[in-house]
């Protein structure tokens, strides 16, 4: 079992999205977060105070999946994602311990659907 | 008519937060400054020049430079327009109506208007458009004035103009990106509906004091203003709960916009009861424009500008045209079901010049700017939305 991890620019979410969905990906959290990478942010100007390096706004995705799904959820992702322009951003893929549902208490690989 | 005065300047800022709550969050600033920047451009154009060639006592094309900086426009009344009020409160409460015609248009191609472009084509759009048109209906020798073309308060010179031109730059500008993908969704509908309330509010100057006098008239077009935006708010719901299942507040809230559309034109001269039809007919027709007849076309009038202004403005001067009685107005006509079917198509006539006129104007305007500074902003900023890479700020803060 893995979690991948991507960070990616918020007005890739939906093609990213309807590539998951190709690839029978239908699991997935989202969350909005701050963050920059090379790029470095904007520069914001508040009444003339000017805000170097403001962090800008990514969606950040967690997916749990078995073993035969981490290929091609990452290839769905980097599909969905890639625009060639800095700021793509970033997939990673973690090992995970355990997965139980809640509602069934299965563990492991059923679990995670 | 200073309070009408007021009342039709906070306008412009209602439309603001109305079209702001509409746009994603990364787009909200660029609204609100676009509105905004319209009502000190179109202030300073009107008092230089604008009021001069819209109401100046010309004869042709447009009313001429007499009136230039606002030189003999006094303290004293001005007969020809009113005789009751000073020559240059007529100008300011005229000066805003010019201020918020253009920013309807803003709905059109909002989230990627580059805003050097946005100010140049606005000047342009202002000069060569509404101060023409608004002379043609208004001033007075402008021709479709004394054929005898009805426009209580604007429905011709602001919401048909106003409209067909959104039309018009949301095509030559193209979708925005991911239009075909899905929906764009409102980020803030509360903002919509604050808007809403600040627009019905200020409309009551817009059609009551286009009496030009706290008198009868105003009275008559105070209450069918309120009974048409009622009418249509209430239809539209009903539209929705039929059509989509559950009533809804945008299509509540956009309900009530097309109704004060409709009613604008036939403010002065139709009854309570006619405001109630003209109302709840303006809602269907404005429904299938932006539910069905947009999709089927494909055009990204963003926050529909043409499907509720320019299709709502048309159904107001036509029903003006069908609805006009004499016993509300005498100084106004009879229409087609009061016996005077002829006023229906000078009203015809009028809709048609507005829209033609506009069209052309606008789509030259456009084209010349797009080839000296490029109109569209470049795709990665739109991405990165307007608020953040046209003016450097942020509406909203995600940490602290």
């Amino acid at each position: 079992m893995k979690l991948i991890i991507a960070i990616i620019k918020p007005d890739r979410l939906e093609s990213v999205k309807e590539e998951l969905y190709k690839a029978d990906v239908n699991l997935m959290t989202v969350n909005e977060v701050l963050g920059h990478g090379r790029q470095m942010g904007v520069t914001e100007v508040y009444r003339g105070a000017r805000e170097m390096g403001n962090l800008l706004r990514k969606i950040r995705l967690e997916i749990a999946v078995n073993e035969n799904f981490v290929e091609p959820t990452i290839k769905a992702i980097i599909k969905g994602a890639q625009t060639g322009e800095v700021g793509d951003g970033k997939i990673f893929v973690l090992d995970l311990a355990e997965c139980i549902r809640i509602r069934t208490e299965e563990r492991g690989g059923p679990a995670i659907g | 008519m200073l309070i009408s005065t007021a009342l039709v300047m906070l306008m412009t800022p209602g439309l603001a937060f109305f079209y702001g709550g509409m746009v994603g969050r990364k787009n909200v600033l660029t609204i609100l400054i676009q509105c905004f920047i319209l009502l000190s451009i179109i202030s300073i154009q009107w008092v230089l020049y604008g009021y001069s060639l819209a109401f100046g006592p010309g004869k042709g094309f447009w009313g001429g430079f007499d009136w230039i900086g606002l030189t003999g426009v006094g303290l004293e009344p001005y007969k020809d327009y009113s005789a009751t009020i000073p020559h240059q409160l007529f100008m300011v409460y005229q000066m805003m109506f010019a201020v918020i015609t253009p920013a309807l248009i803003i709905g059109a191609f909002a989230e990627r208007m580059k805003f050097s472009a946005f100010v140049i084509i606005m000047i342009l759009w202002a000069t060569f458009v509404y101060d023409p048109v608004c002379h043609w209906v208004w001033g007075v020798g402008g021709w479709l004035r004394e054929m005898g073309a009805l426009d209580f308060a604007g429905g011709t010179v602001v919401h048909i103009n106003a409209g067909i031109a959104a039309l018009l730059t949301a095509i030559l500008i193209k979708r925005r990106k991911g239009f075909d993908r899905k929906a764009i969704l409102p980020h803030n509908l509360p903002f919509t509906v604050l808007g809403t309330a600040l627009l019905w509010f200020g409309w009551f100057g817009f059609n009551a004091g286009s009496a030009l006098a706290a008198n009868g008239l105003a009275v008559n077009a105070f209450v069918v203003t309120n009974t048409a935006a009622a009418a249509a708010g209430l239809t539209w719901a009903i539209i929705d709960w039929i059509f989509n299942d559950k009533p809804t507040m945008l299509g509540t809230a956009t309900g009530a916009v097309a109704g004060l559309v409709a009613i604008t034109p036939a403010a002065g001269f139709v009854s309570a009861l006619s405001a109630i039809a003209i109302g709840a007919c303006v809602s269907i027709f404005c429904f299938i424009a932006v539910a069905w007849i947009k999709p089927k076309f494909g055009y990204d009038d963003a926050l529909d500008v043409f499907g509720v202004h320019c299709i709502g403005g048309i159904w107001g001067a036509l029903a003006t045209g069908l609805f006009a009685s004499k016993a509300i107005n005498p100084d106004g006509a009879n229409g087609l079901f009061f016996g005077n079917p002829k006023q229906f198509l000078i009203q015809l006539l009028a809709v048609l010049v507005t829209v033609a006129y506009s069209l052309v104007v606008t789509y030259i305007i456009y084209k010349l700017v797009d080839i000296v500074i490029k109109v569209r902003v470049p795709e990665k900023d739109e991405n990165l939305g307007l608020d953040l890479t046209q003016h450097h700020e942020n509406a909203y803060t995600v940490i602290e």
